[in-house]
């Protein structure tokens, strides 16, 4: 049936939510921050996310609310487009092109201009232009008429403000303040030194204006705050000091009546000052993380700050956190791998300093982050802390094992091996067992034995002290005779091989064979009795990546080694059967099926290839999948089985890949942001559900309709849809009660039987141009009705005119039908 | 540049003391200061800010508040008086006893006719200002409770007087109270405290700025009566206001150090309605502000911590100029150490006593920079308390050691010295001419006592064993200036008397014939140090602008050197230094080199060297000792500078070509400092 069966590469979530500064709406109610491609409309008071507002094809930077209508906001791309939203429904109202922008966040917005701040490519700088907006009716507007503003600003927007009531601008760009005056096209230029003897940078880090004073305030990486005044004077101007924060400050805000100015900064502490009395603050500390945006909402009842780890915090009147909205966290470098909890199904890597996060993919949420480390963490920059590096869950998602390690200058490396148990009663782990320094040195590998069957679990780690150890469960009531103590972890096997160092080990999918790599050999072991089976070769160089087959692939080992060459050895036979060379940066198993998954990196760009060890053809390969490297990658194992026909598609019918794209700027001159880091490899997006058939068959339908002309039986369908996808994509808050509905949606399902009183009614118009062909539609009753049961007998304009009725929204009569 | 054997003198405890109040007149840009003991100084703004005079203090009299009326100066202390000085004598003209207990504050109206006098008692106490004298008018409605500050309206109708708890507004014509403000206590354990309104301004447009003992600065509608805003400045007392003349400007000086800047500036661009916000914050003190003006450019502050700070407002002054520039005052423009050149004794003044040193001694050799071991310790021979309440004001010492010469602003003494078993008896008999001086001087034979006397007149007078004779009253030309003669010089051949008074004007008198032999051409800035060529009979000047001229006594002419450095110019870096060269002195061992120094270096010119160019650089001593010589002739100019001693009091030359330098370093004067208010520091 699927036509276009390509498989597609979807953002699948965990963009930034922190990028910009989120907007809080008029009403308080919502909250719209630029994430990824699209806007996300949470609620303040729930902390979900309503809908999504997509459209861009490029990195959303920036919302903004039209001032003239509260229901409408702006957002603007790097796919060089301002687009106007209802954010209510989500309905895309304008598009505004412009070709020649790269960069572009909006900054503000009179009643007929966008300001926006762009990147010219050609000059290499950052500029301030106003586009104009046309007042035409159509959906695409180009916009032609640029006009600069301001040019060599800096490129934080967070540097770039409008004064009281839009009459002037404030930039500041390193150690120099711009403030231009519209009225009077003239701008004043005032310098800071560099830095003085005390200490202090000056660097300018945020600007923010007072809403009513001549007042503006600039934050500096030294942590002062500068309030000027008077600065329509080129000698004349003042300012004054404050200085509560150690370091730099990264967001600025005033209230709206301009009675508080708000700071924050790496401290996590949100500081309130008065306005005119600046030796009395408020203080909200312990807010989790660096805060990097301040906002606050119209009515100055939200403040809301969006943190370095990705969370939004709504904070009712500076006293109290209402609601945390937590993003996929995303610490300086992802060092564990991606895995998928065998329980909860979600994805888990570590993200909090110290943490493991623990994140439902399907939702885009975070749903807990387990500590870990257990210590606190010091906002301070420069300092070593520890840090989770490994992290493995065993098979039933029972265990789960982590190393944490700190390496401060001159000083050991310190390293604590962790086993976590899962507790049935709290839904949660629990520590089990702390082996402080497990090894010597680094630890390079860990893996679970993955046999469901086997009575023991094991653990095997491998280190760069030339050792393996395999650790296990030891349930001795001799050693443990009182009742509290359970079962716990100790060494059972210390392995070596000729004093090289182990890089990778893999247990085979029946857990009786155990891989380990040294250097450029493989040794094979057996779990059972630590016999060394046999060794496996591949000089000259290491091998980086080792992987069991599955299935009926279980005879075969892979690796990868450091000069580009995929190897597979057939266990049976200890030999080689075949090798290829590819410079492989990542290589993963289906634990479901036999595929495997191989990332290759070539010429800055990865390619996918996902094979079989027993054949020769890939089963799909896509070159190009992203550009930069990608390390990290799952298979994430599907909750219901997908039955695509499609050979191409077959091996994504059990289980999900999803990657982490790689920290590569999109431009490739310029670094300005990082792209979101989620993607998913899945030939549809839409799972498969009773309604996805439904809407999916529809869909389908729909697509064919052009090329198969009509058949009478399948009219209903479409017609019905409107309402159900009315039903389907109104946010559950805002839908009237169940009750109501339910009569709603089953009257809407009988189609046939109703249709001849939809007839009568008189057609509610729901877009613009519909209104004029109100006429026509009220003459065609008898006509649709005949139609219904002699359909080949209509032209191609009564069909047109057919389909257009059918469109209308009915939904509201069965209501009235009940009153 | 030479080499010489030098005697590091550390034991000079100078110790200035702190400053209590502060009167700036813009008209004439002086600033009078007024000294915890009671000393006056005046400061000449427009002059590099010269010290110029220095009224010496007096036991007993502690002066609290300070007024210029015109070129008249008032001060008022807590011993209840009220004193007019006499600043031709640098003396007090008269006192007048207000009979209010003791006076907190002093203050005339704009017009200049009364002064309203704030004591202990709750009156305030009006006085008429004549002439000659002031005489009391009245009393304003007595209050409970002193008064401590007080501020006329401009018009010259109003008073407001702060009080304890409170502020008072009289009318000034009735003597009525009209209004009572009462000022909030401080929060905590200060609530019980009565809160002191320290300071108190009254704005033209009827605004009350207050700064009160609870840290806050008020600002109050004067004709209603109400608070305006409070602003918190500090945890401690803000101590001082002072506006600017254009009422745009305000400072407020507090415990912890800081002056604090309100602006009057418009919340919004182009509109009329201003307010008082606060600004920019100074730290320039460790100790209380005390003392606070508000010039056109700058702010001035000086407080517990003995500095006077002149602090340009960056926007009223050009950037990057020497006006721009941060000025810290604390040592005296004025030598306070003589130097018996032959005898090697040094004398040091202090306010209350004199100390007479024998400098150590060493016989060791050694390369230069090495501190050789000393022989013999110095040794205080003679420790010379004053008699008389007031304070010694001049002292010298003759340069065989045998005469020591010291007065007060009423009473002059002579003692003979006999070195060998150290013993000091007073010269009895002394000329009745010789009642006070502003300056002693003795002949480099010690064969003659030169004392500046009135009316910039110089008293000769002969040495002789049993007794001494008055010779002759040096006097310039009648009808010229009044002003008290500040520099004395005699020339090593006895034949020349320089004189130089602070109306800029240097005489030269021949002792022989004991007339005025000329008068150097008076320049614009007033001379710091001058002194005669031993051989040439040159006469070199410094001047307060650090302008160095050379006047030939023969040819009654600037000589060839001073013509072409006063057409090439002084190095800029030269003309940034911001103290006073104190005292000039010539290597007898070369007669090219000038050896000059000020607080923080000395350096020796030789005439014989080319001056430096602009852009060459001045600083160049370092630079010039890593050069190998035949570069080093090329690169070395006039100046040399020396900076390895610091914070120089005096620098002098012995007859054996040892050099004497006497250093007090700004750091021992700050740790002799009481404990400043506590403060929390971050990360402490």
């Amino acid at each position: 049936m699927v036509e276009h069966g390509d498989i597609r590469v979807v953002h699948r979530g965990g963009s930034k939510i922190n990028f910009r500064e989120p907007v809080i709406t008029h009403d308080s109610r919502y909250l719209l921050c630029a994430s990824g491609e699209c806007v996300k409309v949470f609620s303040t008071s729930t902390e979900e996310c309503i809908h999504d507002l997509r459209g861009h094809t490029g990195l959303v930077t920036g919302v903004l609310l039209k001032p003239s209508n509260h229901l409408q906001v702006y957002s603007c791309s790097a796919d060089g487009t301002v687009r106007l939203w209802d954010y209510t429904d989500g309905i895309l109202i304008k598009v505004q092109l412009d070709s020649c922008i790269v960069f572009a966040p909006v900054f503000a917005v009179s009643v007929i201009a966008v300001i926006i701040l762009v990147w010219k490519a050609g000059h290499n700088l950052f500029q301030l232009v106003a586009v104009d907006l046309p007042q035409s009716g159509d959906q695409l507007v180009e916009a032609r008429e640029l006009s600069a503003v301001l040019s060599d600003v800096s490129s934080n927007p967070a540097a770039i403000v409008f004064g009281r009531g839009g009459e002037y601008i404030a930039s500041a760009n390193g150690l120099h303040l711009e403030v231009y005056f519209f009225k009077k096209q003239k701008s004043y230029r005032f310098s800071l030194k560099e830095d003085n003897k005390k200490g202090g940078k000056n660097t300018v880090t945020c600007v923010a204006c007072h809403p009513k004073d001549d007042c503006i305030a600039t934050g500096h990486e030294d942590g002062k705050i500068r309030l000027w005044r008077n600065f329509n004077h080129k000698k004349e101007y003042t300012y004054s000091t404050l200085h509560w924060h150690h370091s730099a400050v990264s967001s600025l805000c005033f209230t709206p009546e301009g009675t508080n100015l708000l700071s924050g900064g790496m401290e996590s502490v949100l500081v309130q000052w008065r306005y005119n009395q600046e030796s009395e603050r408020d203080f909200l500390p312990r807010l989790g993380s660096a805060i990097t945006h301040i906002t606050v909402s119209p009515d100055g009842a939200l403040f809301c700050t969006s943190h370095s780890d990705n969370k939004i915090t709504i904070i009712q009147s500076c006293v109290k956190v209402s609601a945390v909205i937590q993003g996929l966290v995303k610490g300086e470098s992802v060092r564990t791998d991606m895995m998928v909890d065998p329980r909860s199904k979600s994805l888990v890597l570590n993200g909090k300093p110290g943490h493991l996060q623990f994140y439902s993919l399907p939702r885009d949420k975070l749903l807990y982050n387990l500590d870990i480390v257990q210590q606190e963490y010091i906002h301070e920059s420069g300092l070593e802390q520890f840090e989770v590096v490994k992290a493995a869950f065993d098979a039933s998602g029972s265990w789960l094992a982590t190393v944490e390690e700190r390496k401060q200058k001159d000083a050991e490396l310190e390293l604590n091996l962790k086993l976590w148990a899962f507790d049935e009663q709290t839904q949660s782990f629990v520590l089990n067992t702390t082996i402080s320094a497990p090894h010597e040195a680094r630890i390079t590998a860990m893996c679970f034995c993955h046999a469901t069957d086997s009575q023991t679990t094991m653990l095997v780690s491998t280190s760069k002290d030339g050792h393996f150890k395999a650790w296990q469960l030891v349930s001795d009531r001799a050693l443990y005779r009182k009742a509290e103590f359970g079962p716990s972890w100790s060494c059972d096997f210390v392995g070596a091989y000729h004093g090289l160092v182990p890089e990778c080990c893999c247990f085979s999918a029946d857990g009786s064979l155990l891989a380990v790599s040294f250097q450029e050999v493989v040794t094979v072991w057996s779990p059972a009795s630590w016999e060394l089976l046999t060794t496996l070769s591949q000089p000259p160089k290491a091998v980086r990546d080792l992987c069991f087959g599955r299935l009926s692939c279980s005879k075969y080992l892979l690796g990868t080694t450091a000069n580009n060459l995929l190897c597979c050895w057939n266990l049976l036979t200890c030999s080689l059967e075949w090798s290829t060379s590819m410079d492989i940066s990542l290589l993963l198993a289906d634990p479901l099926t036999e595929n495997m998954a191989a990332f290759c990196c070539q010429a800055g760009s990865t390619d996918l290839f996902v094979f079989k060890p027993s054949e020769p053809r890939p089963v799909f390969s896509q070159k190009a999948v992203c550009s930069g490297k990608v390390t990290r990658a799952v298979f994430a194992p599907r909750e219901e089985m997908l039955e695509s026909c499609e050979e191409s598609s077959q091996w994504l019918n059990h289980s999900q890949l999803y990657f982490l794209t790689p920290d590569l700027p999109v431009f490739p001159d310029i670094v300005i942001f990082l792209p979101p880091p989620f993607k998913l490899v899945i030939d549809d997006s839409v799972a498969m559900t009773p309604f996805y058939l439904l809407l999916g068959k529809h869909r389908q339908q729909e697509d064919a309709d052009p090329l198969s002309g009509l058949s009478a039986e399948r009219r209903p369908l479409p017609q019905c849809s409107v309402a159900i996808k009315e039903l389907l994509q109104t946010p559950a808050h805002v839908l009237p009660s169940t009750s109501f509905l339910c009569s709603m949606f089953v009257q809407s399902l009988l189609i046939s039987e109703t249709k001849h009183v939809e007839e009568e009614m008189e057609s509610e118009k729901e877009e613009e141009d519909s209104e004029g062909e109100m006429e026509s539609s009220t003459q065609r009753p008898e006509q649709a009705s005949l139609g219904g049961q002699a359909a080949p007998a209509l032209t191609k304009a009564q069909l047109r005119e057919l389909k257009r009725v059918k469109k209308l929204d009915h939904s509201w009569f069965p209501g009235l039908l009940h009153s | 540049m030479g080499e010489f054997k030098v005697h590091r003198v550390r034991f000079f405890d100078y110790m200035p003391t702190a400053i209590r109040a502060m009167a700036f007149n813009s008209r004439t840009e002086r600033l009078a200061l007024a000294r915890a003991d009671g000393a006056l100084e005046i400061f000449n703004f427009a002059d590099n800010y010269f010290q110029e005079k220095v009224i010496p203090g007096q036991d007993g009299r502690a002066v609290e508040a300070l007024c210029w009326v015109g070129q008249r100066l008032f001060s008022a202390g807590l011993n209840g008086e009220i004193t007019e000085y006499d600043l031709e004598n640098l003396r007090p003209r008269y006192t007048v006893e207000a009979y209010g207990g003791p006076i907190w504050t002093i203050s005339s109206n704009s017009q200049g006719t009364l002064l309203a006098v704030g004591c202990e008692d709750g009156t305030v106490k009006m006085f008429e200002i004549l002439e000659e004298r002031i005489q009391f008018q009245r009393n304003l409605d007595r209050q409970k409770g002193r008064i401590i500050s007080l501020s006329w309206h401009p018009s010259g109708t109003l008073i407001a007087a702060g009080m304890m708890d409170m502020i008072r507004i009289f009318d000034a014509e009735t003597g009525r109270a009209t209004h009572r403000l009462l000022v909030e206590r401080g929060v905590g354990a200060s609530k019980s405290k009565e809160v002191v309104v320290w300071s108190i301004v009254f704005l033209s447009d009827h605004t009350i700025v207050s700064g009160d003992s609870a840290g806050k600065v008020q600002i109050w509608d004067g004709v209603t009566g109400t608070l305006v805003r409070t602003q918190l400045v500090t945890k401690w007392d803000v101590l001082a206001l002072s506006v600017s003349n254009d009422e745009s400007s305000l400072v407020a000086g507090t415990s912890e150090g800081t002056v604090v800047q309100f602006q009057f500036i418009s919340s919004t661009v182009g509109q009329q309605d201003k307010e008082w916000v606060r600004t920019r914050t100074f730290k320039n003190h460790s100790h209380d502000v005390r003392a606070l003006a508000h010039t056109e450019t700058a702010v001035v502050s000086g407080g517990m911590d003995t500095q006077l700070v002149v602090r340009p407002l960056l926007d009223k002054v050009e950037k990057n100029t020497q006006e721009s520039a941060l000025r810290k005052m604390t040592l005296p423009h004025r030598s306070l150490v003589c130097c018996a050149k032959k005898a090697g004794l040094l004398l040091f003044q202090f306010p209350d006593h004199l100390e007479l040193w024998r400098l150590g001694e060493s016989d060791g050799h050694g390369k230069p920079g090495d501190s050789l071991p000393v022989k013999r310790k110095p040794e205080k021979l003679i420790q010379l308390k004053r008699k008389g309440e007031d304070h010694i004001c001049c002292s010298a010492l003759s340069p065989c050691g045998g005469w020591l010469a010291y007065s007060t602003v009423t009473s002059f003494r002579l003692y003979r010295l006999q070195n060998n078993n150290i013993s000091i008896t007073k010269v009895s008999k002394l000329p009745k001419d010789l009642r006070s001086a502003h300056q002693l001087c003795f002949s480099p034979d010690s064969s003659k006592l030169f004392a500046s006397s009135s009316h910039s007149s110089v008293i000769v007078v002969a040495l002789n064993q049993p007794e001494c004779k008055y010779l002759h009253t040096l006097k310039p030309k009648s009808g010229e200036s009044e002003q008290p003669v500040h520099l004395l010089f005699a020339s090593e051949d006895g034949k020349w008397l320089a004189t130089a008074n602070t109306d800029c004007e240097i005489h030269v008198y021949n002792l022989d014939k004991l007339k005025l032999h000329c008068t150097v051409p008076v320049y614009s800035s007033c001379p710091t140090a001058i002194a005669i060529h031993p051989t040439t009979s040159n006469l070199v000047a410094v001047h307060a602008d650090q302008q160095i001229f050379e006047f030939s006594l023969v040819q009654k002419e600037y000589t060839e050197w001073s013509r072409k450095l006063q057409k090439q110019g002084l190095h800029s870096l030269w003309l940034e230094r911001d103290t006073p060269i104190t005292h000039v002195a010539f290597n007898p061992q070369n007669p090219a080199h000038i050896i000059l120094h000020d607080t923080f270096m000395f350096c020796i010119i030789d005439q014989s060297l080319p001056l430096p160019e602009a852009k060459t650089p001045f600083y160049n001593q370092m630079t010039l000792r890593s050069l190998p010589e035949p570069q080093r002739i090329i690169h070395s100019h006039a100046f040399k500078i020396c900076k390895n001693f610091q914070h120089l009091m005096c620098v002098s030359l012995l007859e054996d070509h040892s050099l004497v330098v006497v250093e007090r370093p700004l750091l021992n004067i700050m740790s002799q400092l009481p404990a400043p208010v506590r403060q929390k520091k971050f990360a402490t």
